[in-house]
């Protein structure tokens, strides 16, 4: 057996705040061979992504690095400025989580490709021109020369990460390390992204050190998993042994709280849709045969919908009479009193849009938007704001949602104060009430959002929007921002409040498992249309619509022989696309 | 083409600003009860004389009237008066002086060297001062060099520029003798002593400027290095001075230079001020003589033309932002 790639000897980090030194990284080995792709596991704060910088001397300057990190046998650690600059980039690349900002924006794309090949090889601009075309064929991306022209904000976020992947390639590095490299982006771009990487492993050998926090892309990916807590390495081994037979307790929790799909998406076969007709139908489970499509499928018969939204259009226009972009193009859907509608789509789809359009953020250009039988669009300032009461939202991230100088209380109460339902000590009363039904201790009260964690912050949003008993709840994309074990619990909370209050809700996501344990009825918005509608357990099961079965097939799932299925399900979809 | 079209907007847009200027300028004047013939009249100033110059200088025809008469004149020229005795002003003309007896371009034109040497002098060495120090106080944030440049800044923007001047005249000029510190030499006659002359004029305003300078570039540049873009680019083997002066600079001159563009023109219309401090013929003191003198045509010239200056450096200062900044071109 060879040596190592990357051999990484009880290396800690620390941090000094204030003079004091604290630990961030404790005593972490792990090693990585070539062509292997070794998953670093963890949530939040875990240290996994400390410790990947610590690699390249990529920490500020108030972090202190010991231990050893030997790359084919040199000391990463011992290197000075000079020779770990020929280090990066060149025997290891590096690819982020962010693409979108990840590029400097005032440069073109091949200027940035150029000056990564440049900086370690001596060849002329226009050899690194030609190599940077090769290096953008190498990743897929599709018109090469054209996109080395072009400007990082004239791409999208999957070619974007294309780009990056493309420049930390460009000097045939050893090794690459992938920090949460697909999770800003959308599932079925997230799933092309890993299909490259595996490429890239197989045909290069290149070794990928992949940081992330989704079980789903481990069992995807990963060849040996390591998982991390509190800046230690608690589990490693092979992935099959850590999905069968996980030692630590820690690990078990990690994969039970995962929330996953459980349904095999594209076991069911599909119905050959009659040809010439617009809609497919299936007991109440609607979808346009069309794909792309360029209709919305009709509103199932609402009785008495606690939000109905009628042939629904929001278009965004340009300066100088450019593009007019339809956002949302004539939806039709409704949600009963007491009913969970799924919302689901990628970014871009107009999903946000049509919370954005109940909630009166923006003017619907065409359309009804009813709640609880009156039209929103249509109202008075004043009664606006009266049905606006009767609507309460919760956001992604509630880092952002809660104003940072305002306590806990009196975020929660103020709903209650704006709409003068309640003052003094049955103000009081009702946020204790209030805490305590989303099980926060009312200890809590005179906290700042600061002093929170992420999972308790959602909590104190979840209060808010309910403090005043609404008929309708908009909760937008809830739990994206949170580790997958507090994603469990809010989810959890949800589901118990909704029993309890029993307002209808409409609960938008992209995470097709987070619906399928929230939603009773699932819509699956594609490109600004309605595309599919139906019970959850139908639409999750038997997709109609051909971008609905791309979706399913594209989420990854936290085990490994069902991920190896849909992965196979997923390339058969793919080949029969790029055939038709 | 669409940049073309963009500059053609803008072009017209700029039109209209400078026709609003006019008009405005024009009915503050009517609204002053102050007849500007009567400072042109000659003595005794009877009736018929005052009568005579109102006709003559085109003041007798209400101000309407006058407005589209100076309008027509910048077009086709215009002549005041008849016979032996008319004035002729041709095309542009911008107006007629009758105190200093020139035409009001004349009088500009005479002192646009001025306050250009003044102003473009004064910009270049701020903007080199104020970048360089707000780079070096980023880099070294939160460490005596920085405290100490902070203190500076503060110095320099709140002091008023008539204090800095005159300490400058005090301290440079009759303390220590170093530099002269009144008047003007053109830079055809001597370049030598036209720099000379101006040094400390720049000195005072680079001072007075640089400092917003340094705390916007200082803040610009430490949102930069904390971007991702600057992670990547360390990340694939740049050198810092690489990563500093190229990725973070670039982006954290954006702002910069929007207001480098508008500061200019503002200056480049009339340094009132500092050449009022260091008795330079610019066109800041144009403005205020015409100001003291009710000379109605004269202002209205100066007025027009610093609008035109700093309507020009917001065309010019959108259109280098497209270049320096993909996102904003418009495609």
């Amino acid at each position: 057996m060879s040596s190592p790639r990357l051999s990484v000897e009880n290396l800690s980090v620390e941090f000094s705040t204030d003079g004091a030194w604290h630990p961030a990284v404790r005593q972490v080995s792990y090693q990585l061979d070539a062509g292997q792709v070794l998953a670093v596991v963890g949530e939040s704060g875990s240290g996994k992504t400390v410790t990947a910088l610590s690699l390249l001397g990529l920490l500020p300057a108030t972090a202190r690095v010991t231990g050893r990190a030997l790359l084919d046998g040199t000391d990463l650690l011992g290197l000075d400025a000079a020779e770990l600059r020929a280090v990066r980039g060149n025997r290891v690349g590096m690819v982020f989580q962010e693409p979108m900002s990840a590029l400097n924006p005032v440069f073109t794309i091949g200027d940035q490709l150029v000056e990564a090949i440049r900086v370690h090889r001596d060849s002329s601009r226009a050899q690194a021109r030609q190599r940077a075309l090769d290096l953008l064929r190498l990743v897929d991306l599709p018109d090469p020369e054209q996109r080395l022209r072009a400007y990082p904000h004239e791409l999208s976020g999957g070619q974007l990460q294309r780009v990056v992947i493309a420049m930390a390639m460009a000097n045939e590095p050893a090794v690459l390390i992938a920090d949460e490299p697909t999770t800003a982006l959308d599932v079925t771009v997230q799933a092309e992204i890993l299909a490259l990487l595996r490429d890239l492993r197989d045909r290069l050998g290149v070794a990928i050190l992949l940081i992330t926090h989704d079980m789903g892309v481990v069992a995807d990916i990963a060849d040996h998993v390591v998982v991390m807590r509190d800046g230690r390495v608690v589990e490693q081994g092979p992935v099959a042994a850590i999905f069968t037979e996980a030692h630590q307790d820690y690990t078990k929790q990690l994969l039970g709280s995962v929330v996953s799909l459980t349904a095999s998406a594209t076991a069911q076969p599909v119905p050959e849709p009659d040809p010439g007709a617009e809609i497919v139908a299936r007991d109440g489970h609607v979808a346009v045969a069309a794909h792309p499509a360029h209709r919305s499928i009709p509103d199932s018969a609402a009785v008495n919908p606690a939000l109905l939204l009628d042939n629904l259009s929001v278009s965004y226009g340009g300066r100088f009479r450019s593009l007019v972009v339809r956002a949302v193009d004539r939806v039709s859907l409704h949600v009963e009193p007491g009913e969970v509608l799924g919302l689901v789509g990628e970014s871009g789809s107009g999903k946000s849009t049509i919370a954005a359009a109940v909630t009166g953020l923006v003017t619907p250009s065409g359309g009804q938007v009813q709640v609880a039988g009156v039209d929103i669009t249509r109202l008075g300032r004043r009664a606006a704001r009266t049905a606006r009461g009767r609507i309460g939202v919760v956001f992604q991230d509630p880092a952002s949602a809660l104003n940072p100088r305002a306590t806990i209380a009196s975020s929660v109460a103020e709903p209650l104060r704006l709409h003068r339902v309640l003052a003094g000590a049955a103000l009081e009363r009702r946020v204790d009430e209030l805490l305590d039904a989303v099980h926060l201790s009312t200890s809590l009260r005179n906290r700042f959002p600061h002093e929170l964690s992420g999972g308790q912050r959602q909590r104190v949003c979840i209060a808010r929007a309910v403090a005043l008993n609404p008929d309708l709840l908009i909760a937008d994309e809830p739990t994206s921002a949170l580790d997958v074990s507090v994603q469990a619990k809010i989810l959890d909370l949800f589901a118990d409040l909704q029993r309890e209050l029993s307002f209808a809700c409409l609960f938008i996501s992209h995470d097709l498992a987070v619906i399928q344990q929230v939603a009773d009825r699932v819509a699956v918005m594609h490109r600004g249309h309605l595309v599919e509608q139906g019970p959850t357990r139908a639409v999750l099961t038997a997709p109609l619509h051909p971008y609905t079965r791309r979706l399913l097939a594209a989420a990854p799932v936290a085990d490994l022989a069902e991920q190896r299925r849909r992965r196979q399900a997923w390339q058969e979809l793919n080949a029969a696309g790029h055939r038709g | 083409m669409r940049a073309l079209r963009f500059v053609g907007i803008r072009l017209v847009g700029m039109l209209v600003v400078l026709l609003i200027v006019v008009f405005c300028t024009y009915v503050v004047f009517y609204l002053v009860p102050t007849d500007p013939a009567q400072q042109s009249c000659g003595r005794p100033c009877t009736p018929q004389n005052l009568a005579i110059a109102r006709e003559f200088m085109g003041f007798d025809v209400p101000w309407w009237q006058q407005f589209l008469t100076f309008l027509g004149g910048i077009v086709a020229g215009r002549t005041f008066g008849s016979g032996a005795t008319a004035i002729h002003c041709p095309a542009p003309c911008f107006g007629y002086s009758f105190q200093q007896n020139a035409t009001v371009l004349d009088l500009i034109g005479e002192r646009i060297p001025v306050t250009f040497s003044l102003a473009l002098g004064a910009a270049l060495l701020w903007l080199v001062i104020g970048v360089a120090t707000g780079v070096l106080a980023a880099l070294r944030r939160g460490r005596p060099l920085d405290r100490a440049l902070m203190v500076a800044s503060v110095a320099g923007v709140s002091a008023p520029t008539y204090l800095v001047g005159l300490l400058g005249i005090l301290v440079f000029g009759f303390t220590l003798d170093m530099v002269p510190v009144n008047g003007y030499v053109p830079l055809t006659e001597s370049p030598v002593d036209w720099a000379w002359h101006l040094v400390l004029p720049w000195l005072v305003l680079a001072f007075v400027h640089a400092a917003t300078y340094l705390r916007l570039t200082r803040s610009q540049m430490l949102d930069a290095l904390g971007e991702d873009y600057i992670r990547t680019a360390r990340a694939k083997g740049l050198r810092e001075s690489t990563v500093v002066g190229k990725h973070a600079l670039r982006n954290a001159l954006l702002p910069v230079v929007t207001l480098f563009g508008i500061e200019l023109g503002s200056l480049l219309g009339g340094v009132v001020i500092t050449e009022r401090v260091f008795g330079m013929p610019g066109l800041g003191g144009l403005l205020i003589d015409a100001v003291h003198q009710h000379d109605l045509p004269l202002l209205l010239g100066c007025t027009l033309f610093s609008a035109f200056i700093v309507v020009l450096a917001n065309v010019v200062v959108d259109l280098c932002y497209g270049v320096l900044d993909p996102r904003a071109r418009l495609t």
